[in-house]
């Protein structure tokens, strides 16, 4: 018998060493290879999740900024310019909640979600946790808030060392920070393991003698281990199989109702995001161009991008019908971060943009109870407005020239993160409330 | 012999015959640990100006039975049994050179990483006028080129004229997608299979790419085979769909008809492990339990049924003893299943679509 075999069959002896977490063990979708019936199968499944309005954010993030440099090729590497990677962004996460950030390749959303876990030093802008300011803080204050805010990596393969044991990858958070003896990692790691639905006497095998699935549970599992506050998904799902994107999705809504997490989800997928979030944050070009509600977001979208990228979506649900679906065609492709357009950054490929769009750059303005746009022209597809709702906060004219003796705001003052309990109606131009 | 001569030098076929017709095909490959069978007795026909969409989880052969369409296992590597006919050629046991004169010409292939498939080093141009040449020896250079800079500017590529002297990496990642389209036409094939063609796209781009294969496939009047694990793009693009479960077809028929009224579990597992983009939700996300099988030694009997939740409506041991036929479904005869539940539609519209879609289920009622 060699050592590791020896390790494993003492474990096999006394199972389950986790003090007082045994009855709180979630529902093991991966080990229940074999489901009784259907009824069961149905209990593991979640409807999705819903909305708490009157949490409050765990997260307020306000204008944040990210421009990484740009250098020249040759001996003296001169910065020529920079990505705005990311370009003033505001947003809320509420506890135990969860917000979503969708975009396409480049909108900047994978770097918001690295500037939070501060694997990126931002270049400007807050980002409000517990009372810490994430932007502000030094890398050595940063290790203590490390616990609070995890990450869970999209690729599977890449995020987990090969030639650590499982239960080294788990348990290295534990080390790093001092949480508990040496002796007690072990119990502790193999009751995380339980909790993502693994078999926890696999501690002491390798990544790669897991699947795909399995080793996105090994990564959820490091990301629990420190019992993390606010958890960042990078694209959790999008490297798996379809079924098994289900049982980890599920798996993610298990663990926040269980421990109460607040999740930036970010992906590309609309239908996940639509399933896992009650609300969701569109982003362009390093911009958020629309927040809000579920319901909201997918019914009543207000920005021409949401809605093209709505309708771009395949739907199963065609079928029934036959051929596609109606769809507005975005032409060309997304333009540079390093020199984006002036104003408002989606108009070259906006099908309704005019004068003012290239002069001034629209606020995120709040325009329902938990809904935010950022366009001159924001309603309803097909019921876009003909002159820019936004001109008179704004303080210039249709065509976005400034009209001398009025004063408006400045972008910037009305893009603040949360929602007031006023807001401005776009259809008739007045300020409203739920009161109201 | 003299057969496979003549069709593979281009006898148009007639217009409804089937362009390809896959009998029994298996596909196995000898590994040290014993054999695997990659793909057992599939049968499935594409007709021209039809799209046929395969759906399945990594493994359950979908790639391999269409390489094997092209000829692209190794035959010292894989054993490869059952017929493969391309407009009346016999694929299977064709020599290499006769192959060659098939592959790229009357059919080809769009693979899913655009990156990987375009050789780095040469121009997006040559590589196109190289696929041209192969099959056109009597081109010259000149035209060569100028069949290039037609089929990039038939894809959508702007300025095709200049951009035909760029590399791969120059062009962004839906228009190296749209470079490789233009290299699998320009031959005028009579059947394309595109793996996983947008998988690696967003979505607007995505729709863009699907848009164009539409379009080219209603000029061109070919035959598609279109692999992919997505359902929205089989509900939106295919005519028929094949589902595939570890190397074995176990549904097969009109994709109105699959997707509306499955009547394989595993069929209903994919279906309700997608949340809905469109509709008012409310719905569960039910996966599919466990992983899928290994095919060295795949489970006994059904090969679905260690993660099946259906299995205790099927009287006795029939789902871990024997394996089910292919069988016309309840509900018509182009639309066949490989289950042993004897009420499947039932049990999908009782059972399955209440939790899944709500409100689909209220208007069937």
């Amino acid at each position: 018998m060699t050592p590791d075999e020896n390790q494993q069959a003492e474990t096999t002896e006394t199972p389950a060493p986790a003090p007082g977490a045994t009855d709180d063990v979630i529902d093991d979708h991966e080990l229940s290879s074999a489901p009784e019936d259907f009824a069961t199968l149905v209990e593991q499944g979640h409807a999705p999740a819903e909305l708490d309005p009157d949490a409050d954010a765990v997260l307020t993030v306000k204008d944040l900024k990210m421009y990484f440099p740009v250098k020249s090729s040759g001996l003296i590497r001169k910065t020529i310019g920079h990505v705005q990677a990311v370009d003033g962004i505001s947003f809320e996460v509420p506890r135990g909640g969860a917000l979503g950030l969708v975009g396409e390749s480049g909108c900047g959303k994978s770097t918001t979600g690295r500037l939070i876990t501060r694997l990126y030093t931002p270049t400007g802008g807050s980002m409000m946790f517990e009372g810490h300011d994430l932007a502000k803080v030094s890398m050595r204050e940063m290790k203590p808030l490390r616990r609070d805010v995890q990450m869970i990596f999209q690729d599977p393969y890449t995020s987990l060392n090969p030639r650590h044991t499982v239960g080294a990858i788990v348990g290295a958070p534990l080390a790093v920070h001092n949480v508990v003896p040496k002796n007690k990692i072990l119990p502790k790691v193999q009751e995380l393991l339980e909790v993502v639905g693994l078999n926890p006497e696999h501690y002491n095998r390798y990544p790669n003698e897991f699947s795909g699935g399995q080793r996105q549970r090994i990564g959820i599992a490091r990301a629990l281990t420190l019992n993390p506050k606010l958890l960042v998904a990078d694209e959790p799902v999008s490297a798996l199989d379809v079924s098994i994107q289900a049982q980890v999705i599920n798996l993610l809504q298990d663990l926040q109702r269980e421990f109460n997490i607040a999740f930036l989800f970010i992906a590309h997928d609309l239908a996940v995001v639509r399933h896992f979030c009650p609300e969701i944050a569109v982003m362009y070009l390093g911009k958020i161009v629309e927040v809000a509600d579920r319901e909201t977001l997918y019914l009543r979208p207000h920005h021409p991008y949401t809605q093209a990228l709505l309708s771009a979506v395949p739907d199963v649900k065609q079928a029934a019908i036959g051929g596609r679906r109606e769809r507005i065609r975005l032409e060309g492709d997304v333009p540079s971060p390093i020199n984006p357009p002036s104003g408002c950054r989606f108009r070259t490929r906006c099908s309704i943009a005019q004068d003012i769009c290239a002069k001034v750059e629209p606020p995120l303005l709040q325009v329902g109870a938990r809904h935010k746009v950022a366009c001159h022209f924001a309603g309803e597809l097909a019921e876009h407005p003909a002159t820019p709702v936004t001109a008179d906060l704004l303080g210039v004219d249709d065509n976005g020239d400034p009209v001398p003796g009025k004063s408006g705001s400045t972008p910037e003052e009305l893009s603040q993160p949360g929602y007031e309990d006023t807001w401005f109606d776009v259809r008739t131009r007045r300020m409203t409330g739920a009161g109201a | 012999m003299t057969t496979a001569q003549t069709s593979a030098t281009g006898t148009p076929s007639l217009r409804g015959e089937p362009i390809l017709v896959v009998e029994d095909l298996s596909v196995t490959f000898p590994t040290e640990d014993g054999p695997i069978t990659a793909v057992q007795d599939l049968t499935y026909t594409v007709e021209m100006g039809k799209t046929l969409g395969i759906v399945g989880e990594s493994g359950s052969g979908k790639s391999v039975s269409s390489l094997a369409v092209l000829g692209l296992h190794d035959a010292k590597s894989s054993r490869i049994t059952g017929s493969i006919r391309v407009g009346g050629t016999e694929v299977v046991g064709l020599s290499e050179s006769q192959m060659r004169k098939l592959r790229g010409n009357r059919v080809s292939m769009i693979f899913q990483d655009a990156l990987a498939a375009l050789h780095p080093f040469y121009k997006i141009g040559g590589q196109l006028a190289e696929a041209y040449l192969v099959h056109h020896p009597d081109a010259s250079k000149r035209d060569a080129r100028r069949k290039a800079i037609e089929m990039l500017d038939r894809v959508g590529i702007p300025q095709p004229d200049r951009r035909v002297d760029d590399y791969p990496h120059q062009f962004s990642g839906g228009m190296r997608q749209r470079a490789m389209i233009a290299m699998g036409l320009i031959n005028d094939p009579s059947l394309l299979i595109a793996d996983e063609p947008t998988t690696a796209l967003d979505v607007t781009v995505q729709a863009q790419i699907l848009d164009l294969l539409q379009d080219l496939q209603r000029e061109f009047d070919s035959a598609v085979i279109i692999i992919t694990h997505d359902l929205g793009v089989i509900a939106e693009m295919a005519d028929d769909v094949l589902v595939m479960y570890a190397g074995r077809c176990v549904e097969y028929g009109t994709t109105k008809e699959i997707l509306t009224h499955p009547e394989m579990p595993y069929s209903w597992g994919l279906l309700s492990s997608i949340p809905d983009v469109s509709n008012e939700t409310g719905g569960r996300l039910i996966p599919i339990p466990g992983n899928p099988p290994s095919l060295l030694s795949p489970p006994s009997g059904c090969a679905f049924h260690p993660r099946c939740a259906h299995r205790d409506k099927v009287p006795g041991d029939l789902c871990t003893e024997k394996l089910p036929q292919l069988t016309p479904a309840s509900s018509g005869t182009a639309h066949i299943k490989r289950c042993h539940l004897a009420n499947p539609d039932q049990v999908f519209r009782t059972e399955v679509l209440p939790m899944i879609a709500p409100d689909l289920a209220e208007e069937i009622r």
